[in-house]
């Protein structure tokens, strides 16, 4: 039941970011749908990546982005709104989208799939927690992407700040 | 959660796709298409966790999340970093008057 508290709670806020034409509204109603997301991550036992979409969503890329809409509008003169545009393909375009997704999803026979018949989902409720396996599988079986992914976040940092730097005044 | 059936996960995810597809196609401030972005990773790793849900020893779905969203942290940073530079030079977000490369 709480699943579809939450899941109306994003699919909600979701679309009133879509049609609001306040950025700072959009911005918002972003916020609602993360956290929402978050809380359907708790409910599907992934305890770590709730929190991980807590931390660098909620906490991180959300501000950038509400920093990103403070520096990139005039407030004073409403440029804090934004026109849609070419609203009826726009429409068009994501409901084909939606009913293919929506008949593919209905017709595939997801529970025919042998390894979803046979999962043994007992062990979640007995583990409490997955923290455990995830810290042990990032040092051991996922060690190369682990360090590629910081090697990633070095050079988006070094990018960004280069980029972000007004060449003018320094 | 036992009694919600997979299709309805996939569903909401199909959903916050399209929304994010929706947000893409029909805004033209560029911090909003980014915004659009973010919903459709979101979208992506609802169903990589909802699969991994059957996966309860290797967990492979939810470490693959976890490295989605990093990925989307570092686009996230250098494409807002790349709006305030463009803000600056032309004045202006909006994706329809961006058309040319310098000034």
């Amino acid at each position: 039941m709480l699943f579809y508290l939450f899941a109306l709670l994003a699919v909600l806020s979701g679309t009133y970011m879509v049609l609001t034409r306040n950025l700072l509204y959009a911005g918002f109603s972003l916020l609602v749908t993360l956290l929402s997301v978050a809380g359907i991550y708790v409910l599907l036992f992934a305890d770590f990546v709730a929190v991980t979409q807590l931390m660098v969503y909620v906490g991180g890329v959300l501000v950038l982005i509400l920093f990103g809409i403070m520096l990139s509008s005039r407030v004073h003169d409403q440029s804090v709104m934004s026109e849609s545009v070419n609203k009826v393909w726009g429409t068009v375009i994501t409901f084909l989208i939606l009913v293919g997704l929506c008949y593919t999803i209905l017709h595939a026979n997801l529970h025919m799939l042998p390894w979803l018949e046979t999962a043994d989902m007992d062990v979640l409720g007995l583990e409490k927690s997955t923290v455990h396996i995830i810290g042990i599988k990032l040092m051991t079986d996922f060690i190369v992407p682990f360090e590629v992914a910081s090697l990633l976040l070095l050079i988006a940092l070094m990018g960004a700040a280069y980029i972000a730097t007004d060449k003018q005044k320094v | 959660m036992e009694g919600v059936p997979l299709e309805h996960i996939l569903i909401l995810s199909a959903l916050l796709f399209s929304l994010g597809i929706l947000a893409v196609i029909t805004k033209r401030h560029a911090v909003v298409v980014l915004m659009g972005i973010e919903l459709i990773f979101n979208a992506a790793n609802l169903n990589l966790v909802a699969f991994s849900r059957f996966d309860p020893l290797l967990l492979q779905g939810q470490l693959f999340s976890l490295f989605v969203m990093l990925v989307a942290a570092a686009e996230a940073a250098v494409a807002l970093a790349i709006v305030l530079r463009v803000y600056q030079l032309f004045k202006t977000a909006n994706l329809n008057q961006i058309n040319h490369l310098s000034k």
